[in-house]
Order: structure tokens, then C-alpha cells, then sequence
């Protein structure tokens, strides 16, 4: 096996009983990412030469691995322009609590992904620098918006990678990439150093290969942050403490009123058939009610886009973009705005600047909170039932690049993975198969507030019974 | 006063609060650094990161509360007030919105005529200062603006009061109510040329009799207590003049133009700015408990006026004297410590209020920076009642003992200032000067008893001042006698 084709648990082990050096590790996904970056594009920003970033003295677990981080988390080398021209080229003077728990443990930052323009999207073509290519297929979409992060490892340009999921936007480029995209509990990563998109909804987490490799990156970047007052004031476990274990006797709800929407046929029978291996395995799989999938997908588009429309107002020209000139401070902030935003950007602000308007905030703004706190409440409810959910992810495979859509048939793409943004729970995107055209497939699977440990052997335990593979090939001439 | 209408006034006050770090991270809030010198990546709102809460300045915001008689919201939480400016740098404000920390207070104000009359308070809340903008040449005109942000994110309370005030001169009177609260806590240093305190004014009139209050105009601008009372005075005459010609105020934001002693139009037409107002989702809502609340009100020190009134209580003095003697914290601690160890209360807060205050004014220093203490006031009024040394040359003794903090005894030891109370001594002197003044002995001796004086003046002159005037008096009259 090649170096980059290793797990990262692989890798770990090899390391440790001193099969290969740290070095040899960076210097093999280095020439992995110069062979396929041009045809994938996955990275906004990286380094020259990664084994060059490698310190000895940083013996941590993740010594000599190579880490890419979607473009909206600060690091102190490479630039952090969140996929927007408004911070083309911009350095943060510090650091983000990720990158520092990530290089604190020996980790090398391998690069800043793509993304959409800050984070808003799901095929990572709004960004405003380049499209990346879905490395199973290089004329689709690898998903978004963490899109980067996700073709990066499904192409083996790196083991592990971060992103962040307001929506969806880990789980969903996870699946179009055919890979472990996770979003832990709200609160669970520090959001430290995360270019906001809305606050209440962002949560960091792990892209990779397998079940474990997620669980072993969610050990070194969870945890209390001071710098961070909404990160929960829990006592962490060790994240991969139960993925040996054995899931007979678990209890998995399926929601069959999700499965009997607008959802590609391919993508029904892989739950289903999902759920036939649970079945096997011993799990108990019970049909489950939960709340309507469009109260959720409504309510999350008003209260994403509210926060949004506030987190984004620093933009206005005075500390960053290109200042585009007015006759008056006023002008300046219209234009420069108008200038620098994408088309997306600025639909949601405008969306969001609707929603908090006197006037409107009531019906719009304060409904949105109220649906939020029922969602979370009949999710709690459907918890005290069964221990994991079994669900779609996204309805469709891979886009193709350039596909034209409305925006609003786009927003709906994002309908089975927005309630848990909007609950705070976890939910893991796990690789099921592949579809005819043979674009990956994947279920999601949905634990209750802080059960990351069961989700985590919930996953593993689907993850040993379907065995598909994770690494695209990438062969030359294709 | 106008007899036909009346005035009706409601202040909103911010008040920077006197914490070494900002209040959402670790910066200095120190007034006048160079400029963008206190600043991080997180009071400059860079991309990512977090507002952190500076517990102190929630306990001050708290004590603010408390003292002013503010029920507290248990459930609180911080909103995001949105507005584009260049001295906001995340295009929002951190302040508190339908959930103030303190809601429902009061300030108990004295009126010119001495009585007492409660202000209410609508809300005290907590919220972040913004940058300043610095503009090359004028406002309008200038081609760019430079923008500070070492005041960003300093920690403000704004006070809002309920439209209770009735005249400009209650209004002075609130807001001297409320800075002399506030410098009691400690909170802030509340001086207006530095900003750390700030009033806006809304000013309306109605007919008497009225329930309906008239259109209000709101007052900004306003950089001493003495000009928002001027300021407020001429918005009164203003008004007046507009209803008296059957006009109608227009709702509008004026400033006080200091120069020409006028409030002006600040916009022509302005469009009512919507804050779009929501919870700040980066700070968790603040849950303040019944423990913390006592703890906070075991920590209220005695307030000015609860202290007016014991002193005239306890020691007898009269209202202005109790008054004047609690102006502020530290002259009332020094006169407690006074008159705890000198019976005369009375003559204590003489010295105080004349003496000690003229000294203050004259060093320009505020009570507590200077040498002075209890004990060596009491040792030094001892010394007077004693007869060691007369009342004109305690004065000299008080001065150096408040700038060199030298014990009284000790000064007039070293300076030789005991006065001469021996009979013998004095007696010499006395004839000496009588003998030389042959005139004015034949005055006295012919019914113009007033002219000892003069010759009490000579010994004194003689003396240096350390004569004792009674003892001289007698003894002159006693020479003259002889003659
Ligand atoms: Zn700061």
C-alpha cells in the first residue's frame, strides 16, 4: 500500500512503530497532491513544502500528519479569504483554536481548501477563485460548501481534513466525495478563529476516510476553549473509546416519511439497505416520526441568513476588500459591498436583513426561534426512544459542474441535514455505495445532544458491514 | 418657568466604566493610549473571532443597578444592535435589547428648593463603547477620517431615565445625583471632557394639565453638566416660542452648538434607523443568581444621600454641611475619621469645608490624594482648643501638614509656632509697645475703647502671631492702668 492510500489510524500506527518517519509521510502526500491538485483543485493556499513545516520537537499524535482546513478557519501561515475576493490574499494575526490544537499535537497544516464564498453553498462553485472537480468524477461538483475539504481526501491529497457545517456543509461534500464528513454537538469544537457565517448553527469537524480516523481527529481538536464562550463546559471522552464495540442490541429509527419524499431512487435503497445491515448486525430498526423536514429547512434559512446578514456587515470596506470609492462613507460601504460579494453572498444578506427588519422580525425572525426550539424538543423525544437516527443525506448524488439551478431547488438539496444544525446534535455522513453513473452514495446517522461515543460506534459498526471504498484513484488520462 | 406649559425631560446617560480590560477581551481600557494601541484581533472584530464577557464589568454594571434601585433580570442576555459606521468594526454592537440588566430604578434628586423627588430609571444595560473618528479637516468637507479603535469595546452602561425631570435645573440635579452614585461605587471616573460620561437629552413641552406628553426633540452634544442644563434651557425657550406661535416641534436629533450657546438641527430629514435587533449567538445568556444579587448588595457601599442624612443625624450638622461633606466618598471617610476622634463635629466640618476644600481647589487635587488624615486633623484642632497655638496659626500648620503630611505637633515644634501664653514674657512685650504708642493710649484712655485692637495687632506683629490675643488683651488694658 502507498503511503497516501494509508488511513489515518494507519499512518498513526506505522509511525509509532517506527515503519516510516514523520517525513516520509508529508513527503509522500506532497507528491500525491502535485500529481492530482491540478486536475481536483481542492486547495486555496498551501505550502511550498510540507515535510519543511514539520518540527521535531512536536512529538504529538499527530506528528508528521499532513492536515488541510477549509480557507474560513485563521492559521498564521497561509491565507484565510473564506473563498470571497473581500479577503483576497488575507492573513490573520492569529490563530484559530483547530489550527493551534492541530500543529500543537505534531500536525502540519497541508493546505487552506475551497469553499463557497463564506461557506454559503453546496457545490463549492461560489467561491470566487476556481471550481473544484469531485475526484470519483472530475465533471461534478465535490458538494459544498466545505467542497475542498472533502475532494481532498477522497483524493488522498491529505488523510484528514477540516470543515464547517452550518447546514450541512460537511456531511454533504462528504457524500459527494464519498467520504466520513462529521459535525460534532454544537459546542463540542471550539469555533475560535471560524470566520462566522451563523454563529448559532457553525460547528467544525472532521473529513476522512473511516469512522476512525474521525474519531481520532475529533480527540485532538474537541475540547473547553476559554476563547470561546459558547463552547460546552463538558468533560470530554476519548472519542474513539467504543468503535470496537458491537452495535447488536442498538436501537436505530428510520424516518419513512423522509424516505417517501422528492429523493433519488438509488439513494432510498441505500438507506434501506443500510437498514437491512443493521438488522443483521442485531440492531433493532424501527420506523421513527420526526418532525416535518420543510418546517426545519424554513426556519433554518431564516435564522442562518439573519446571523449572516450581521456576521458578514464587518466586510464594508474600512479594515478589508478593496475599498471601492464614494462620495460619502455610505456610498463607499455600498459599493464596496456590491463589488466584492458574490451573487450568493448577497442573496442571503438580503434575505437575512429582510428577516431581522422591524416589521417582519416577528412573523420571520421570532417564529424561526420558536419552530427551532419545537424541532429540538420532538428530536429530544424521538432520543429518549431509540439511540441513533438512519437517515438520507443528501436526496441527490454529485451535481454536475455548471448545472444551472434555482437557488431555491438548491436550498432544498439541504432539507435531511439542516434539523440537526438547527437541534445542535451530531451527525455523521458515512459512504454507502456508488450509484450507476458511479458517483458516491451515502447515509447519515444522527446521535442526541453530546453521544458522540455511540454515534461514533453506531457509524463503525454500519461502516465494517458495508465496506466501500474511500480513495478515488485519479488515474492519469482520465 | 413658563406658567402655561410644562417641561418634561428624560436623560439617557452612558457611563464608561473604570475596568482595566475591555469588556468582551483582555485590552486595556485606559483613556488616552496612542492611538489603536489597545486594540486585539477581537475588539478589532477580525474575521473568527469571539466576544469573551469581562466578569468585573458585570459586577460593576450590577452594583450601578443596585444602588440606583433596579429590579434585576435574572435571565439576561446581549443583543447585537446593527448599524454600518467606520468606528464599529464588526458592523454590530454588543448591547442589551429587550432584557436590560436592570430595569424599573430610581435616583433620589434634591430640588432648589430642598426637597427630595425620585427620578425614575427605565433600564440600566451594559453594551461596548465604539471607535472614535478622527477627520482630517472638517466633518463635511474632509477627504478622509482616520479611525481609533482603542475606544472600542471599552465597557459603557447607559442609564435611562423615565421622563420625570420638570426643569433644566432638575436635570443638573439627577445628573449630579447619579455621578456623585457612581464615584461612590468606584465604577467610573465620570469625567464628561474624557467621555466617560455622556448624556443625551429628549425634551418636550405640554400645555399643563396635559397626560400626553408633546413631540420631543432629542439633544446630543453636550460636554459638561453646566451645558446640558444651558442646553436644555434654551430647547425649552425654543419650543416655547414654536407652540406659542402655533407651530409644531419637529421630532428630530439636535446638537448643543457650545460656541453659539444654541441646539441645531443635526439632519434635515432623518429616516428612523432600524437596528434589527437579535441575541448575540457568540455569548451565552446570563443566568445571575439570588446569591450573586445579596453578594452585590452586601458590596453597595452607604450612598451620598443615606450618608447626608446620618450625618445630620449623628453629628448634628446642619443640611448644607452634610451636604457638602459627602460630595464625595473620600472627604466624608475623612471627616467620620475626624470627628471620631475630635469631640466639636461642628468645627471639624468648618475646617473641612473651608480650609481643606480651598486647599484642594488650590492644589487642584481631589480629597484623598492629599497628606491629610483623620488623626492629625483632631491632633491639630487639640492643639487650638489647647491654646497651644491660635486659630491663624493652625492655618499655616494645616497647609504644610496637607501637602507634607508632617503631624501638626511636629510642625509647630519645628517652626516654633507654640504661642506665648506666659504672662511674664508676653507682659515685657506689652510694655514695650504701650510705651511706644503714647497716642493711642490717650485715644483708649479717652472712651475709644476700639483702638486696643490696634495695639493687640502690634503684638501680635511682634509676636510673629504666637501672642494668645485673649491673654494680650488683658494685659494691655492691665498697662494701661498703670499710665
Ligand atoms: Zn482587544
Amino acid at each position: 500500500m502507498k503511503i497516501y492510500e494509508m488511513t489515518l489510524a494507519g499512518l498513526i500506527e506505522a509511525r509509532d512503530s517506527k515503519r516510516i518517519k514523520p517525513g516520509e509521510i508529508l513527503a509522500a502526500f506532497q507528491t500525491r497532491t502535485e500529481e492530482v491538485e491540478e486536475r481536483v483543485r481542492s486547495f486555496l493556499d498551501r505550502p511550498r513544502d510540507l515535510a519543511a513545516e514539520y518540527e521535531d520537537s512536536k512529538n504529538g499524535k499527530f506528528a508528521g500528519i499532513p492536515v488541510a482546513l477549509k480557507a474560513n478557519m485563521a492559521t498564521s501561515k497561509l491565507t484565510t479569504s473564506c473563498g470571497s475576493s473581500i479577503l483576497e490574499d488575507y492573513r490573520t494575526p492569529y490563530q484559530s483554536t483547530v489550527a493551534d490544537k492541530i500543529t500543537g499535537s505534531g500536525g502540519v497544516i497541508a493546505g487552506k481548501t475551497n469553499m463557497d464564498e463564506f461557506a454559503m453553498g453546496s457545490t463549492t462553485e461560489h467561491s470566487a477563485y476556481q471550481v473544484t472537480r469531485n475526484p470519483w468524477n472530475l465533471d461534478h461538483v465535490p458538494g459544498g460548501s466545505s467542497g475542498g475539504s472533502a475532494a481532498a481526501v477522497a483524493a488522498g491529497e491529505v488523510p484528514c481534513a477540516l470543515g464547517s457545517d452550518t447546514g450541512g456543509s460537511i456531511r454533504q461534500p462528504a457524500a459527494f466525495c464519498g467520504v466520513v464528513g462529521f459535525k460534532p454537538t454544537y459546542g463540542v469544537v471550539s469555533r475560535y478563529g471560524l470566520a462566522a457565517f451563523a454563529s448559532s448553527l457553525d460547528q467544525i469537524g472532521p473529513l476522512t476516510r473511516t469512522v476512525e480516523d474521525a474519531a481520532i481527529t475529533l480527540n485532538i481538536i474537541s475540547g473547553v476553549d476559554p476563547l470561546d464562550s459558547t463552547s460546552a463546559r463538558i468533560d470530554h471522552p476519548d472519542y474513539t473509546g467504543k468503535l470496537d464495540q458491537d452495535i447488536a442490541g442498538m436501537s436505530f429509527g428510520l424516518p419513512s416519511s423522509y424516505l417517501e419524499m422528492d429523493i433519488d431512487e438509488e439513494i432510498r435503497n441505500q438507506v434501506l439497505e443500510a437498514a437491512e445491515k443493521l438488522r443483521e448486525a442485531g440492531a433493532e430498526v424501527r420506523e421513527i416520526e420526526l418532525p416535518p423536514a420543510d418546517l426545519a429547512l424554513a426556519a433554518y434559512y431564516i435564522i442562518a441568513t439573519a446571523e449572516a446578514s450581521s456576521n458578514l456587515a464587518r466586510y464594508d470596506g474600512v479594515q478589508y476588500g478593496t475599498r471601492q470609492s464614494g462620495d460619502n462613507v455610505r456610498d463607499m460601504f455600498v459599493n464596496t459591498r456590491s463589488f466584492s460579494f458574490g451573487p450568493e453572498v448577497k442573496r442571503r444578506i438580503m434575505l437575512g436583513t429582510f428577516a431581522l427588519s422591524s416589521g417582519y422580525q416577528d412573523e420571520l425572525y421570532k417564529k424561526a426561534l420558536k419552530v427551532r426550539t419545537v424541532i429540538k424538543e420532538k428530536y429530544e423525544k424521538v432520543f429518549s426512544e431509540i439511540d441513533i437516527i438512519l437517515g438520507p443525506n443528501s436526496p441527490a448524488p454529485a451535481f454536475k459542474i455548471g448545472e444551472d439551478m434555482d437557488p431555491l431547488d438548491v436550498y432544498y438539496t439541504d432539507i435531511f441535514t439542516v434539523p440537526v444544525n438547527i437541534s445542535g446534535f451530531p451527525a455523521l455522513s458515512l459512504p454507502a455505495g456508488f450509484s450507476e453513473q458511479g458517483l458516491p452514495l451515502s447515509v447519515q446517522l444522527i446521535g442526541p445532544a453530546f453521544g458522540e461515543v455511540e454515534l461514533l460506534q453506531a457509524a463503525s459498526g454500519l461502516e465494517k458491514r458495508l465496506d466501500v471504498p474511500t480513495l478515488a484513484a485519479l488515474e492519469k488520462g482520465r | 418657568m413658563s406658567k402655561k406649559y410644562e417641561t418634561v425631560i428624560g436623560l439617557e446617560v452612558h457611563v464608561q466604566l473604570q475596568t482595566e480590560s475591555k469588556l468582551f477581551c483582555g485590552c486595556s481600557a485606559a483613556y488616552g493610549a496612542e492611538p489603536n494601541s489597545n486594540t486585539c484581533p477581537i475588539c478589532l472584530g477580525l474575521p473568527g473571532t469571539l466576544p469573551m464577557l469581562n466578569k468585573r464589568a458585570l459586577r460593576f454594571a450590577l452594583q450601578a443597578s443596585r444602588a440606583a434601585d433596579c429590579q434585576i433580570n435574572q435571565f439576561s442576555k446581549f443583543d447585537r444592535k446593527n448599524y454600518f459606521y467606520p468606528d464599529l468594526p464588526k458592523g454590530y454592537q454588543i448591547s442589551q435589547y429587550d432584557l436590560p440588566l436592570g430595569y424599573d430604578g430610581r435616583i433620589t434628586i434634591e430640588t432648589e428648593e430642598g426637597e427630595t423627588k425620585e427620578i425614575g430609571l427605565t433600564r440600566i444595560h451594559l453594551e461596548e463603547d465604539a471607535g472614535k473618528l478622527i477627520h482630517a479637516g472638517s466633518v463635511g468637507d474632509s477627504a478622509h477620517s482616520y479611525v481609533d479603535y482603542n475606544r472600542g469595546g471599552v465597557p459603557l452602561i447607559e442609564i435611562v431615565s423615565e421622563p420625570d425631570i420638570r426643569s433644566p435645573e432638575e436635570a443638573r440635579a439627577y445628573l449630579n445625583a447619579l455621578k456623585q452614585i457612581i464615584l461612590y461605587l468606584g465604577i467610573s471616573d465620570c469625567n464628561m471632557e474624557e467621555g466617560s460620561l455622556r448624556c443625551d437629552a429628549n425634551v418636550s413641552l405640554r400645555t399643563r394639565g396635559d397626560r400626553e406628553f408633546g413631540i420631543k426633540a432629542e439633544v446630543k452634544n453636550m460636554n459638561s453638566f453646566r451645558a446640558v442644563e444651558r442646553a436644555l434651557a434654551y430647547e425649552v425657550k425654543r419650543q416655547e416660542k414654536l407652540l406659542d406661535a402655533g407651530r409644531k416641534v419637529v421630532q428630530e436629533t439636535r446638537t448643543w452648538d457650545e460656541s453659539r450657546q444654541e441646539t441645531v438641527s443635526m439632519r434635515g430629514k432623518e429616516e428612523a434607523e432600524d437596528y434589527r435587533y437579535f441575541p448575540e449567538p457568540d455569548l451565552m445568556p446570563l443566568e445571575i443568581s439570588d446569591e450573586f444579587i445579596e453578594e452585590i448588595d452586601d458590596s453597595l457601599p452607604e450612598l451620598p444621600l443615606e450618608k447626608k442624612h446620618r450625618f445630620q443625624e449623628q453629628y448634628d450638622l446642619p443640611a448644607y454641611d452634610a451636604g457638602v461633606l459627602t460630595q464625595s466618598r473620600e472627604l466624608a471617610k475623612l471627616f467620620e475619621e475626624s470627628a471620631g476622634k475630635y469631640d466639636d463635629a461642628k468645627e471639624v466640618s468648618n475646617w473641612l469645608m473651608g480650609e481643606y476644600l480651598r486647599l484642594l481647589k488650590e492644589n487642584e487635587v481631589e480629597p484623598g490624594q492629599d497628606e491629610l488624615n483623620g488623626e492629625k486633623l483632631a491632633e491639630l484642632l487639640e492643639l487650638i482648643e489647647d491654646g497651644t497655638i491660635s486659630s491663624k496659626i493652625a492655618k499655616e500648620v494645616f497647609e504644610e501638614t496637607f501637602v507634607s503630611g508632617k503631624a501638626p505637633g511636629e510642625v509647630v515644634e519645628e517652626r516654633g509656632l507654640k504661642q506665648i501664653s506666659d504672662e511674664d514674657e508676653l507682659a515685657e512685650i506689652v510694655a514695650g509697645i504701650v510705651a511706644d504708642n503714647p497716642e493711642v493710649v490717650e485715644d483708649i484712655k479717652g472712651g475709644k475703647d476700639k483702638a486696643i485692637g490696634f495695639l493687640v495687632g502690634q503684638v501680635m506683629q511682634e509676636t510673629r502671631g504666637k501672642a494668645n490675643p485673649q491673654l494680650a488683651n488683658q494685659l494691655i488694658r492691665e498697662e494701661i492702668e498703670k499710665h
